[in-house]
């Protein structure tokens, strides 16, 4: 009988290390220092939010949204918004489809910000880290304007938005994002032809056209394979049919073509900013039904109906025709899902969370074969994961 | 489009919302369907977006299984659902969609529905040594362990749920015209 003589190391990567980028369990097989097998174990951060939105009325299942993906809140929330208003058949008012739009794309520069940098850090470079922080800060502020948090937002509601955006907030945004695509060029001189980013990050982790596609991965990884599709432009929600945009699109899908697509997208949200700014008007920011969103404060001062309607949805919260719907948003990683089934009570039956992550993780195994066990740092991070949205 | 739905004779009640195509179907037609509408050139559902059940305890086949496909060609969507007692089996997909892999273990640890011929069917999302399936209609929210760690035996240990507090539970049974009535209600006052 022949013996083979099996000489691969098997090495524990995580939870808890840096480029592990939060609770990552990852068991790789090496073969000297060539990966064999990479192995994802997840879980770490489950919390069962699928199982707590069960017992909670539409209103306090919100704030479990921002909570999945933490660095894109309010993407994630619109599509919880999005579904719930289909199944309740209302329409929102174009200001707060507008504001939603503006916050939305605010929210995919929020995330850019944050994963450009951190995939810069994972393969050596520090600035980008605390330059884009920076900028972040300055993001976040416009969150708190208007939601008084600074992640933590639970803006997006069923119905509209929660309140209009402060005065004199326009044109505080249009002033900023004049000054925004200065900051992605020198951004981008640091990055784009750095030697170091280069040589990590070209012809490592190559995913082609059809595979991305059969992996179910959406978002920057599927059209950084060369694949135009952006659910902005092929099912437009809100005012997304109102704005004009390109499609970052990359060619052979490898994490350097993942990092340009990502900048690209920074400065068509930029584009879609200015856009809506120009077209905002005036008007309301919620469907008027007082069935659905809470009356003003001012009313309940002295309507006693007020009174009652603020009541009544604070604690039974609203009741949803029976029905089932599926609704997806193009959250910054890719396709952000949420299936909602309603028994015609006051709380979602069946609440199913579709986390772009949770797909993109999966291709990992396959992404980091052959690869060197650095480079499992460089794809791990190009291709954004987030554990909070994976482990739901 | 939707005649071309209708040549596949195993699907049956097939519906279109605008939104989305729907459909039922029996379980053992699940590959010969998938391979269809993935292959089929006027069809082309050619990713697999998600699977996921939907629980119902007091139904004779408890649960309802949910297959949510993409054409990006024809960019329309298609929920395919099929009904599953406690104890049936369904067929893997991943013969068909590699994405399918992860899906489907995510619904054998939540729901604990087997899949025959699967790869790799573990638990993903629960912690090591679970037990129970957590989104069954019957497991609590609180769920049966909890864990501390203790000092004498210096390591984590899993007791029995203790709830410090009585577990809050509203009753809002009290008459309150539900959303579509309260509407009609509203519009015929105006």
């Amino acid at each position: 009988m022949k013996e083979i003589e099996v000489n691969t190391t098997t090495i524990n990567f995580g939870p808890q290390h840096p480029a592990a980028h939060g609770v990552l369990r990852l068991v790789v097989e090496l073969d000297g220092e060539v990966v064999e097998r990479a192995e994802p174990h997840i879980g770490l951060l489950h919390r069962g939010t699928e199982k707590l939105i069960e017992y909670k009325t539409y209103l306090q299942a919100v704030p479990y949204f921002d909570r999945l993906d933490y660095v894109s809140p309010m993407c994630q929330e619109h599509a919880f918004a999005l579904a719930t208003e289909k199944l309740l058949g209302i329409e929102v008012p174009l200001r707060a489809q507008y504001i939603r739009v503006i916050f939305a794309e605010i929210t995919r520069l929020l995330n850019h910000l944050l994963n450009i940098p951190a995939y810069a850090a994972d393969i050596g470079a520090v600035t980008p880290f605390l330059w884009c922080f920076e900028e972040r800060e300055k993001l976040l502020q416009f969150h708190e304007a208007v939601s008084g948090a600074r992640f933590h937002a639970a803006y997006f509601r069923p119905g509209g938005v929660h309140q209009d955006m402060p005065e004199g907030m326009e044109e505080k945004l249009g002033k900023h994002f004049e000054t925004l695509p200065k900051f992605i060029d020198d951004l981008e001189s640091l990055l784009t032809n750095n030697r170091i980013l280069r040589q990590r990050s070209v012809d490592i982790g190559v995913i082609s056209k059809d595979e991305a596609i059969e992996w179910g991965c959406t978002g920057p990884v599927l059209r950084s394979a060369g694949v135009p599709w952006d659910l902005r432009r092929s099912q437009p929600y809100d005012a997304y049919d109102k704005v004009e945009f390109e499609i970052a699109v990359g060619k052979k899908g490898d994490c350097f073509d993942r990092y340009l697509v990502r900048i690209e997208e920074m400065r068509q949200s930029i584009s879609i900013i200015q856009q809506c700014l120009k077209q905002i008007k005036s008007g309301e920011i919620s469907v008027i039904d007082n069935k659905i969103t809470p009356p003003k404060r001012s009313e309940m001062k002295h309507s006693m109906e007020s009174l009652i309607h603020h009541f009544k949805l604070f604690t039974e919260g609203y009741r949803v025709p029976e029905g089932e719907t599926y609704n997806a948003v193009e959250a910054p990683k890719g396709e952000f899902g949420v299936f909602v089934v309603s028994d015609g009570s006051s709380k979602p039956y069946r609440c199913k969370i579709r986390a772009p992550g949770f797909a993109h993780l999966q291709t990992l195994d396959f992404l980091s074969q052959g690869h060197l066990m650095a480079d499992i740092a460089a794809i791990l991070g190009s291709l954004d994961i987030v554990f909070g949205e994976i482990d739901r | 489009m939707i005649e071309e739905f209708k040549k596949i004779k195993e699907l049956n009640l097939i519906t279109d919302n605008k939104i989305f195509y729907s459909a039922v179907f029996s379980k053992e037609h699940l590959i010969k369907i998938f391979n269809e509408l993935k292959d089929n050139e006027s069809l082309n559902f050619n990713q697999l977006i998600d699977i996921t059940a939907i629980d119902y305890p007091s139904k004779e086949k408890r649960f309802e299984l949910v297959y949510i496909l993409l054409s990006m060609k024809q960019n329309r969507r298609i929920i395919l659902k099929t009904h599953l007692d406690e104890n049936d089996n369904i067929d893997s997909l991943t013969e068909i969609f590699e994405a399918s892999n992860w899906y489907e273990r995510e619904c054998y640890d939540l729901f604990g529905i087997k899949f025959n011929n699967h790869p790799d069917l573990r638990r993903i999302m629960t912690d090591y040594n679970f037990e129970g399936f957590p989104l069954r209609k019957d497991f609590p929210l609180t769920g049966h362990t909890e864990v501390r760690y203790d000092d004498v035996e210096k390591k984590v240990v899993y007791e029995p749920v203790k709830l410090t507090q009585e577990y809050r539970d509203f009753d809002y049974t009290s008459p309150w015209e539900g959303m579509s009535k309260g509407i009609d209600d509203h519009n015929e006052q105006e």
